[in-house]
């Protein structure tokens, strides 16, 4: 601490002395003033009943608190409910304890002074007042000055639909400025009629309206259980109406939200799929490690949080990317020039040393980094959700789907438009023919290696936004990476993007219906069967392509 | 297959026929005290590591003579080894925690009230015998019979077989699908009315794993020193070649792949029994790649050198994991690259010495007949 931040401290000490001090005179003194007061007399009546330690006692104190809503109720309430409210029968005197042990007068919220803290006991609360205390806190909110508190309040009227809140919510509904507020008041003032015994069928009838207004699960559940109890021909039919536009409502969002998580999964697979397709397509050859340099890109973002200072954090990305790619392209690289090259005559036992390959660096990065789940934190702009109609969106999930087009883009254009790509789609079509025309095909497989690798590292630093960074990160997708290459067509990117496509989609549709895994084993099963029809893929390659 | 090979195999054979005599004796006859004597333990983890070799003899069978790498061996050893211990769960009957006498104690966990269908029969030894080879063999002859016949080759084949084990080894996971979920099948009491926690039971099963050995190699090497296994060969070497001369390849094929499920299947219904436990874990496609290499430390295209290197192999998976547990898998991984890389023909080609046409020259002859197709 810097001598300066001291002198401040201490002057803020001070100043806060000077307003304690204040505080206590403006109390004394509206002690003084308020005396005769009819209102005064009322709160003194009430926290008189306190001081009897009775439950019905303390249970009618709670209720008066919450019908005459005095600015102290809230924290005498609270702190009721936290076993904090103090009495001292002797003195007639209510009290409170404040979280930092202070004992302050719950008349005047002026410190108690020149009483023996001995003398004051606990004021005893059962369950039913418990949750008598929450309901008067509730609506104790709904009147509070902070347009946040009332919205968040009304939110909690509306999940508990507590009658006892229904006065002081249309009290407040009556006189509410905000019209966000004034909706969540409503749909709140809705869901309690819907399901109060004693609500007018007119009343009833509105509230239907609102909540089919409102088209969510939780309406729906309200009107369903409206529907099943009432009488009434006419609030039956109306209920029974809005059921049914709330249910069609309601799987149309369903249907749009899993299209959405396909589509999301769709985005991950293609990020781990696309650079296998790289080094499958180019070079024939399976890489067992590929899931491996996913999981390195992951830990390479693992690295740059910690590395990073907190001030660059929000930008964590924008050097885990590059670093990602260079460490898992180095990698591939140097797999490549070590053990691929030397297989290329022998495609089985390249996929044997590639896995060897894969043990070697999980236990690699198992030794570095610990076998537990190391946590990478989302940067800001990446971290949350919204909603679009009935769509819950999360933001790192439409951040993943940007980065896996991107990628996408980027890799087409390094395909179409530069040298290597030509060379490198010349030794995918026909690798004797290329070497013929003078590419020199080793430096093609060894750059294509690269590249496949570091996209592979790139879809590290998206999946470890969405899953746990583990050793084992990349064995979860090998398998189904594998598969949407294989489905997609060896050699083609299209292919590739369309076959992720339809396997994240298909996935994701499938899981409503026959459950998670279910899903996924049918869709193993699917493509086992299609590649037995078509051996090369959707999109194969024409002519004298690569013999796998 | 080479005179000098032949003749290695018979002194293989001769060795498991030793050790199936004299290992119960060791176990069961000398004293605790003498110099000689095999604990009980000692003799299941022999038997254990003879379950492997029978295995690898399956993998060689249908890779080094077939060039078919199946990924997915393990699948078809996990479902011999459930099909016994479906078998061993219904003879645990009354003895039980929930002591039913039909429902197995993870039926009455789920609280369900009858047998499914699937477990139906396998009270009876000999149905149950039947079901650790249809089973395998069935699933072999419907994956085969697609496989083959649209000519799915090569890496294709390897990554789909595996795709097979990877999708039975979630299916087993469930606990809906009936076979004890992610807990697999456990607690098992006697086999045909001998405890398995006796030792002279532990010594019979070591005994019939290594005549189930030596039975395996006899049919393995009795179909390849047959027409049909030089056709085999001509297969793995040139698949084109063989179709023009009008070979139907895809029935060699189908019929080698069956034979070599149903060994797996056989191997692990042995297994089953010596370690006391079977669970979705056996299908993990990891587990069928370790196979592969155990063949490829061997030797390809040797099954003596297959059943060797399973042996040796799981001798210092054990040594290591205990000795060194986090040094393990740098070992396996480097294996793995080294055999393939430096040894091609694995040990057992390495000390045989043999004459092999050069793969490169044989892809290369492949490549040029491809090439000549439309």
């Amino acid at each position: 601490m810097t001598p300066s931040n001291a002198g401040r401290l201490a002057a803020e000490d001070i100043a806060r002395g000077f307003r304690l001090r204040a505080l206590l005179a403006l109390g004394l003194l509206a002690l003084l003033l308020s005396a005769g007061s009819v209102r005064a007399d009322a709160l003194d009546g009430t926290l008189a009943k306190f001081l009897d330690d009775k439950f019905p006692a303390t249970a009618a104190a709670i209720a008066e608190l919450t019908a005459e809503a005095p600015p102290q109720a809230a924290a005498i309430l609270e702190a009721l409910g936290d076993n904090r409210l103090l009495i001292d029968p002797a003195d007639h005197l209510v009290a409170y304890k404040t979280g930092a042990g202070q004992i302050l007068n719950a008349r005047t919220g002026a410190p108690v002074e020149g009483v023996d803290a001995a003398a004051f006991k606990k004021v005893r609360v059962n369950n039913a007042l418990r949750s008598a205390i929450e309901g008067a806190m509730g609506s104790l909110t709904l009147a509070s000055p902070d347009p946040e508190k009332r919205f968040a309040a009304a939110r909690d009227v509306f999940k508990t639909r507590d009658a006892k809140a229904l006065p002081a919510l249309q009290a407040q509904l009556a006189k509410e400025s905000d019209p966000r507020v004034a909706a969540a008041l409503r749909l709140a003032q809705a869901a309690i009629l819907a399901t109060t015994d004693t609500a007018s069928p007119q009343d009833r009838l509105a509230a239907i309206a609102t909540l089919k207004e409102r088209g969510d699960e939780d309406a729906q559940s309200l009107i369903d259980g409206l529907a099943q109890k009432t009488t009434d021909p006419a609030v039956k039919s109306a209920a029974e109406a809005a059921l049914g536009s709330i249910h069609t409502r309601l799987a149309l969002w369903g249907v749009a939200q899993n299209l959405w998580y396909g589509l999301s999964a769709s985005s991950v697979l293609l990020l781990a799929a696309i650079g296998l397709a790289i080094t499958f397509g180019v070079m024939g050859v399976i890489n067992m490690a590929h899931g491996e340099m996913v999981m390195l890109g992951a830990y390479a973002t693992y690295v740059v949080q910690i590395l990073l200072p907190p001030s660059l954090q929000s930008w964590s990305l924008a050097f885990a990317i590059p670093l990602a790619f260079v460490v898992s392209g180095a990698v591939g690289i140097a797999i490549e020039r070590l053990v691929i090259r030397f297989l290329y005559t022998r495609p089985l036992e390249t996929l044997l040393a590639t896995w060897g390959v894969s043990l070697i660096l999980q236990q690699l990065v198992r030794s570095l980094f610990g076998a537990n789940n190391r946590q990478v934190s989302n940067p800001p702009f990446m971290s949350g959700a919204f909603d679009v109609g009935g769509l819950s969106i999360t933001t790192n999930r439409l951040w993943i789907i940007v980065l896996s087009a991107l990628v996408f883009i980027g890799l087409q254009l390094v395909l179409r438009a530069t040298p290597f790509g030509l060379q490198m789609r010349a030794v995918t079509q026909n690798r004797r023919m290329a070497s013929s025309m003078g590419i020199s095909t080793a430096r093609i497989d060894m750059l294509a290696f690269g590249l496949g690798s570091g996209v592979a590292g790139i879809a590290g630093v998206a999946l470890s936004q969405i899953d746990n960074v583990s050793p084992n990160l990349g064995q979860g997708y090998i398998i189904d990476s594998f598969m949407v290459v294989v489905f997609g067509g060896v050699g083609n990117l299209w292919g590739t993007a369309f076959g992720a496509l339809l396997i994240g989609l298909a996935n994701k549709l499938l899981e409503p219906l026959i459950g998670a895994v279910q899903g996924q084993i049918v869709l193993l099963v699917f493509i086992i069967l299609f590649i037995q029809r078509r051996p090369r893929g959707l999109f194969a390659l024409r002519g004298r392509a690569v013999e796998a | 297959m080479s005179a000098r090979l032949d003749q290695l195999g018979l002194v293989f054979v001769a060795v498991l026929v030793v050790a199936a005599i004299v290992v119960p004796l060791l176990s069961l006859a000398a004293s605790p005290d003498s110099a000689f004597y095999l604990p009980p333990y000692l003799v299941q983890l022999l038997g254990k590591y003879l379950c492997y070799a029978i295995l690898a003899v399956a993998l060689d069978l249908v890779w080094g003579y077939c060039g078919i790498l199946s990924l997915g061996h393990g699948a078809f050893f996990a479902l011999g080894g459930y099909a016994m211990g479906m078998y061993l769960m219904r003879q645990i009957g009354a003895r039980g925690v929930y002591a039913n006498p039909i429902l197995p104690d993870f039926m009455m966990f789920l609280n369900w009230k009858e047998l499914p269908l699937a477990w139906w029969g396998f009270n009876w030894f000999p149905y149950a015998m039947l079901m650790v080879v249809l089973a395998p063999g069935l699933l072999a002859l419907a994956f085969g019979w697609f496989a083959f016949r649209s000519r799915v080759t090569g890496v294709y084949l390897s990554i789909i077989t595996q795709a097979m084990t990877f999708a039975l080894f979630k299916e087993f996971f469930r606990n809906d699908f009936g076979f004890g979920g992610n807990n697999g099948l456990t607690d098992f009491k006697d086999l045909l009315g001998f405890s398995l926690q006796s030792a002279s039971t532990k010594a019979a099963l070591f005994s019939a794993s290594a005549i189930a050995l030596v039975l395996a190699y006899a049919a393995s090497r009795a179909i390849i020193a047959s027409k049909y296994g030089k056709a085999l060969v001509a297969i793995r070497d040139a698949e084109s070649r063989m179709r023009f001369l009008g070979y139907r390849v895809e029935n060699y094929k189908l019929f080698v792949f069956v034979v070599s499920a149903v060994i797996a299947g056989v191997a692990g219904a042995l297994y089953v029994p010596q370690v006391g436990i079977i669970n979705p874990s056996e299908f993990a496609p990891g587990n069928s790649i370790e196979a592969a290499i155990w063949v490829a430390v061997g030797g390809r295209s040797t099954l003596i050198g297959a059943a060797l290197g399973a042996i040796a192999v799981n001798f210092a998976k054990t040594y290591f994991t205990g000795a060194f547990p986090e040094y393990w898998l740098y070992g396996l991984g480097l294996l793995f690259v080294l055999v393939t890389l430096f040894l091609p023909k694995g040990l057992l080609g390495l000390a045989l010495g043999r004459s092999e046409p050069k793969p490169r020259e044989v892809i290369s002859v492949d490549a040029v007949e491809e090439g000549a197709e439309p």
